[in-house]
């Protein structure tokens, strides 16, 4: 094990896949950074640092900087991954798969299915989410649903560092299309990462804790949310599973269902608006295969239906907290 | 005409097929056998076969939703096509693709495509996996004049341009963007004018003449492999019919189909220059005909007998693994 944060397993992950398999190229806006200028190559590595010293070790030919043309950049992944290769293409941020949503759900998803089995588009699209930095409404989207819905797409949520390395391994090597969504204030997060090789199955939940009374689900930085609420109910005897589903698509149903079966009662937490998200999807995953073990109504604790706001106190009041989800918590053990 | 007889024989086959199997789909979609959207490319056989004769097995292209021309040149199974079209078990995609949706890995054939414009990028995601396979392969977008006013595909070509692509971008002008005029949508004078702002190399060149086609595309090609970056080119065409099959064509001039039929038809063009240069004989070309006819029926009969696809396969193959 190694001490490191969440950016730091993203990019010895990098280093270590594109050590390991030169099919692997990386590509996307400022991921070199400088090319092209008085500075020089490799000023930036990435906004969020995360491809820094790929370039002086892989070179121009593997490590790309593209223009800002998101949808080329998805395209271009897309066909290179059609015609052999691994490419890791970076969407700075997630709210910018408007641009290219074309190549995702047109393209990449559907060659397989489309072209009878036959094609492969094993492709990785790394991009961040989530708010919580005032960046607005079309820089702290969540957009992880939309693609979670789209058939052929696999979408991997990392919420710990280790998971970070673990599914980032495991989303290059796969041959399916991989959109990766890296919430954007846990780059810091320290923890534990395994050394050298080290995947994490896809479709396989973290069982984040374990308790009696309560079912919670939530991914990326609302699973810390969900710890801080139950270790707050813990103090009234009330102690909760927490699922950190890993990956949307595949969805570790069993998981959820058995833990629903225990607890008979179930939270899902997630910072999407409401309407046709990951929440609603979880909730009526539950709510129609164990009905009977439910002895509360399904809660979810989510965005508004609405942007993510710029102010400060607006933010908040858009996002999940553990204040909120504590709340929901004392509601769902209560109701009667 | 430096192309040698089994060459001549080879391409005129080809375009012949082309025009046998979507005259074929015309009879038949018109009578209710087939279903679907269908994009005929009728009238256009000179350049999918000009272009593809010039290209190899490992070289990639994509095409678009009048793709059926591009998918016989590349060399994709005609009676897998037809079993395709008509949807069944066997077909080439196992009937989960379609018309729009032709493809064959095999043959450097990336897919038809159902979006105007959504083939150009990924021909340059192939093209960077050519060039750093470095093996002298190309990839090779088709796409007509409406997919030229598509944001992605200057992104592509842009792309392709600064990272010096070995990609090749045709536009084959047939006149109209689905129904409307395409000298009405492209607001530059021509799309070749329009792509050399990229820095890319351009050619205009005539889509009637498969020889004019050829020779183009050799140089291009040739180019391409040799890593002097990407290029693109403008072929004038026309197509014999409409946008989709059941296309009433009323926005078409009076006698302006009659008119190319009778006078831009590209197969009728090559007839008469290799059997006026006397290269190939009336004899010859018949016998290609006649063999043609009979593949194109074969084809029909066999796709209409064959096994239609199980309810189970509606989920298989949309992963490699989930």
């Amino acid at each position: 094990m190694a001490k490191m944060s969440y950016r730091e397993a993203l990019t010895e992950t990098l280093h270590q896949e594109m050590a390991n398999d030169e099919n692997v190229i990386v590509m996307g806006e400022d991921v070199v950074g400088g090319t092209g200028s008085a500075g020089g190559p490799e000023a930036i590595g990435g906004v969020f640092g995360v491809t820094g010293g790929l370039f002086g070790k892989f070179g121009a030919e593997r490590v790309i900087d593209m223009p800002i043309s998101e949808a080329g950049i998805a395209g271009t992944a897309a066909g290179a991954a059609l015609a052999g290769k691994r490419p890791v293409a970076e969407i700075m941020f997630s709210d910018f798969i408007g641009l290219c949503m074309d190549q995702l759900m047109n393209q990449a998803a559907k060659f397989r299915y489309m072209f009878g089995g036959k094609a492969t588009c094993p492709m990785v699209l790394r991009t961040t989410y989530g708010a919580g930095m005032q960046a607005a409404s079309q820089h702290s989207q969540s957009p992880h649903p939309m693609v979670t819905a789209i058939p052929g797409l696999k979408v991997a949520m990392p919420s710990t560092a280790a998971d970070a390395k673990g599914l980032l391994t495991t989303a290059i090597r796969d041959d399916d299309p991989v959109i990766f969504f890296e919430h954007k204030t846990l780059y810091g997060l320290q923890g534990d990462v395994p050394e050298g090789d080290y995947l994490v199955p896809f479709g396989k939940a973290r069982i984040v804790s374990e308790g009696e009374d309560c079912t919670l689900v939530a991914t990326g930085r609302m699973v810390s949310f969900c710890e801080d609420a139950a270790k707050a109910m813990s103090a009234d005897g009330i102690s909760c599973d927490i699922i950190d589903p890993r990956t949307t698509s595949p969805l570790d149903e069993d998981a959820i269902l058995d833990s629903v079966e225990k607890t008979g009662r179930l939270i899902v937490v997630d910072e999407t608006p409401p309407r046709c998200s990951f929440a609603a999807d979880v909730a009526a995953l539950a709510a129609s295969e164990v009905f009977s073990s439910l002895k509360a109504p399904i809660k979810t604790v989510t965005g508004p239906h609405s942007p993510v706001p710029f102010a400060k106190e607006l933010e908040t009041a858009f996002l999940p907290s553990p204040v909120k989800i504590k709340s929901v918590i004392e509601q769902t053990v209560n109701f009667s | 005409m430096q192309l040698a007889r089994e060459e001549l024989e080879q391409a005129y086959r080809q375009m012949k097929t082309i025009r046998e199997f979507e005259d074929h789909l015309h009879r038949e979609i018109a009578k209710g056998t087939i279903g679907g959207f269908t994009h005929l490319y009728g009238g256009q056989e000179a350049i999918a076969v000009g272009v593809c004769e010039n290209l190899r097995d490992t070289d990639y292209i994509t095409s678009t939703h009048r793709g059926h021309g591009h998918c016989i040149a590349k060399g994709c199974d005609v009676k897998g096509m037809m079993k395709e079209l008509y949807g069944r078990a066997d077909g080439l995609c196992k009937g989960k693709g379609g018309s729009m949706h032709v493809a064959d890995m095999d043959v450097g054939m990336l897919g038809a495509n159902g979006i105007v414009g959504g083939g150009p990028p990924l021909a340059t995601g192939a093209a960077l996996a050519a060039k750093l396979d470095g093996k002298g392969g190309v990839a090779l977008s088709f796409g007509g004049d409406g997919s030229c006013n598509q944001g992605p595909v200057f992104e592509s070509m842009n792309i392709a341009a600064i990272l010096n692509l070995p990609s090749i971008y045709v536009y084959e002008n047939n006149r109209y963007s689905e129904h409307t005029g395409a000298s009405y949508v492209i607001a530059s004078e021509s799309i070749a004018s329009r792509v050399e702002g990229f820095g890319i190399h351009t050619v205009k060149a005539d889509g009637f003449d498969f020889f004019e086609v050829h020779e183009v595309m050799k140089e291009l090609i040739e180019m391409c492999r040799e890593g002097k970056g990407p290029c693109a080119v403008e072929f004038e065409t026309t197509r014999f019919y409409g946008h989709f099959e059941g296309d009433p064509q009323n926005y078409r001039g009076p006698d302006e189909v009659k008119n190319d039929r009778e006078n831009n038809d590209c197969v009728k063009i090559f007839r008469s220059k290799v059997t006026e240069a006397g290269l190939l004989s009336e004899e010859d070309l018949n016998k290609i005909d006649s063999e043609v006819i009979s593949l194109i029926e074969t084809s029909a009969e066999e796709a209409a007998a064959a096994p239609v696809p199980s309810p189970e396969e509606v989920t298989t193959d949309v992963y490699v693994s989930y």
